[in-house]
């Protein structure tokens, strides 16, 4: 019976291949239209995930995401390190600036300053240089896909002299870090140097780095560091994913992505629906005269579902197979750097394909349940 | 004679616009064994109606019937199915054969629904093909086959489980003339030699003859039960 199943849907090599391409198309475009849409949402925290030593960020109570930065003031560092259960505490410096380059051009990029000591926070993938050059006075680090952005079709070189707001800085480290949500180049310098370049309005502390002692519970720490001290305590996940909401609230951004997402998501249900929905109607006068012999309902439910899961399972495959090439062809290309496929898109998507072939086959073969005699005897 | 399938008072009624119509009214009658009936009448009388309640895939409003002794309107559908299978052989006017699958695979079917192994049905439906002249074509695809070809592998789906009773819905409707002959005589044959019951609901007046009985129906009703003989008498058919 599983043969006559299988001969029937790959009896015909045009529609057995149309239904293949159907899902795969589906699964591509859903799988790599949400990947998308999650890799760029992540991006939004990239800056507090790749922070990977503290446990708990530490800033002003008006701050709502990792972008906006309201200052502190410098005392605050102490009283934070006051807190009952904090090992240690440092600052650290997120802010916009623009360099300008010897031939006079002009470029915004991230400016981060970790604390001079122990570094906190900056990037640990090192492409050229050391990382503890920063220490050095008006001395940076960059981003490698920055550093090519600035520099396009120049060779990776150490000692490129930029200005920040009037300030002479030395490049002398290149990194690689996960690129954040504003693509601009990444500059790593120490927090003292951060100060002494950054805009007078911004030469105050933005956050501070938290790391409990062993064995504290985090919750409790925030709490006695809100009560002490007045300030907003959140752990990484918390401030990743108030960054990530927030710009999916109030930026238009994620609205049009979200939007095409939907769409994708509703093409390839639409798509899986259609092709299902028409290969039973094609089959239906088949399917007719096999209840008619002595098929079972439950025969020919089984039937369609083997044939249903052979073309879900291929076409997934294949879709998922393309958007994972997709990644992997761009995965030098700036916009799309660091992008991957999560497991967790593939497990929707797979969901997703497989319920809604379950809901087409119920709803098309309700008509063969029912079998009607016209279907079976009309010419 | 013996007789396959009694039914008595049968009446079957339609939703139409929020009204029943009545297609069959209160019908009886009987189809026997060793006998090829003949059921006959204008288009919308209700024959395919009949034979559908007959087979079980349509459900009567009122009366029953039975099957070589079994009560098949108290059968619940599943079993229906199940009885349907091992005892009635259906022919379509359309062959309604599955083209992706061979001749003899198709005449196979009912066996491989019933779980007979694949060895097993194909050899037996092989041979039926074989049997009715059809040596050498028993592996191709409908497609490849002439219309005669196709309902030849059809009748050998429709006994390759050997049932008593053999439904036959305009089975040369499809055919020329020639080729519908031979197929008739087939079923002639299937119907005298192994004692089978052979229903064939037909239009074409140029197989009344292979009967042995006409039941002739009009608007819901059967309207006349004749031999063969006094049917193309009345009808003045040579
Ligand atoms: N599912 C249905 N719903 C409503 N009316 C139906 C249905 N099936 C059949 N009928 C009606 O019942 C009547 C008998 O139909 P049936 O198909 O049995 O006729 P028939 O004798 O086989 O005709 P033909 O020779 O054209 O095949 C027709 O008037 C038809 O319109
Ligand atoms: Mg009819």
């Amino acid at each position: 019976m599983n043969k006559i199943a299988l001969k029937i849907l790959m009896g015909d090599k045009a529609k057995y291949l149309g239904l293949i391409f159907g899902v795969s198309f589906a699964s591509l475009l859903m799988a790599q239209q949400v990947s998308i849409f999650v890799n760029l949402m992540a991006r939004t925290a990239s800056v507090i995930f790749s922070v990977s030593e503290a446990d708990i960020w530490v800033m002003d109570t008006r701050v709502r995401y990792i972008e906006e930065v309201e200052p502190m003031r410098d005392m605050e560092l102490y009283n934070v390190r006051s807190v009952e259960g904090v090992k240690w505490a440092v600052p650290f410096h997120k802010g916009l600036s623009t360099i300008r380059m010897q031939d006079g051009l002009t470029q915004q990029v991230q400016l981060i300053g970790v604390d001079d000591v122990s570094l906190v926070g900056i990037c640990p993938e090192m492409v050229l240089g050391d990382e503890r050059a920063i220490r050095k006075p008006q001395t940076a680090m960059i981003d490698k896909n920055g550093y090519v952005f600035t520099w396009p079709g120049q060779p990776l070189e150490l000692g490129r002299e930029v200005e920040i707001n009037d300030h002479r800085v030395i490049i002398n480290a290149i990194c690689s870090i996960t690129p954040n949500f504003i693509t601009f180049p990444t500059m790593y310098v120490s927090y003292n140097t951060a100060l002494e370049v950054a805009p007078p309005t911004r030469k105050k502390l933005p956050f501070i780095l938290v790391k409990a002692q062993e064995g504290q519970n985090l919750q409790r720490l925030k709490k006695r560091i809100t009560d002490q001290t007045g300030l907003q305590a959140l752990t990484q996940n918390e401030f990743a994913w108030r960054s990530i909401n927030y710009v999916l609230q109030r930026t238009g951004i994620p609205i049009n992505f979200t939007i095409t997402i939907t769409l994708g998501v509703i093409i390839g249900i639409a798509i899986t629906t259609q092709t299902f929905y028409m290969f039973i109607m094609e089959n239906l006068k088949q399917f007719g005269a096999m209840k008619a012999i002595g098929f079972t309902n439950m025969q020919l439910l089984r039937m369609v579902l083997l044939q249903a899961s052979i073309v879900g399972l291929t076409g997934y495959c294949i879709g998922i197979g393309l958007t994972a090439l997709f990644f992997e062809v761009t995965k030098d290309a700036p916009a799309l750097q660091g992008f991957i496929l999560p497991w967790q898109v593939m497990v929707g998507v797979f969901c997703t394909i497989f319920l809604v072939i379950l809901l087409s086959i119920v709803f098309s073969l309700r008509k063969v349940f029912k079998l009607d005699p016209a279907i079976v005897f009309k010419g | 004679m013996q007789q396959a399938v009694i039914f008595s008072n049968i009446s079957k009624d339609f939703p139409l616009d929020g009204r029943k119509i009545r297609v069959l009214d209160n019908i009886s009658s009987d189809i026997r064994l060793g006998e090829m009936t003949m059921l006959v009448g204008p288009s919308g009388c209700g024959k395919t109606t009949l034979i559908s309640i007959l087979s079980g895939i349509l459900s009567t409003t009122e009366g029953r019937v039975d099957i070589m002794g079994a009560a098949l309107t108290d059968m619940p559908d599943t079993k229906k199915v199940l009885f349907r299978r091992k005892n009635i052989g259906f022919i379509f006017q359309q062959y309604n054969l599955l083209p992706a699958l061979s001749a003899a695979e198709n005449a196979a079917i009912p066996l491989t629904a019933a779980g007979v192994s694949n060895k097993k049905a194909l050899a037996r439906a092989r041979a039926l093909l074989e049997g009715m002249g059809m040596e050498g074509q028993t592996e191709k695809l409908p497609r490849q086959l002439s219309g005669g070809q196709q309902q030849r592998v059809a009748i050998a789906r429709s006994l390759v489980h050997n049932p008593k009773l053999i439904i036959c819905d305009e089975p040369t409707a499809a055919l020329d003339a020639k080729t519908g002959l031979q197929v008739m005589q087939i079923l002639r044959d299937i119907a005298n030699e192994k004692n089978r019951a052979v229903l064939v609901v037909t239009h074409d007046n140029r197989i009344f003859h292979f009967g042995d009985r006409i039941l002739e129906m009009s608007d819901g009703r059967i309207t006349g039960d004749y031999t063969t003989e006094d049917f193309l008498k009345k009808e003045h058919i040579e």
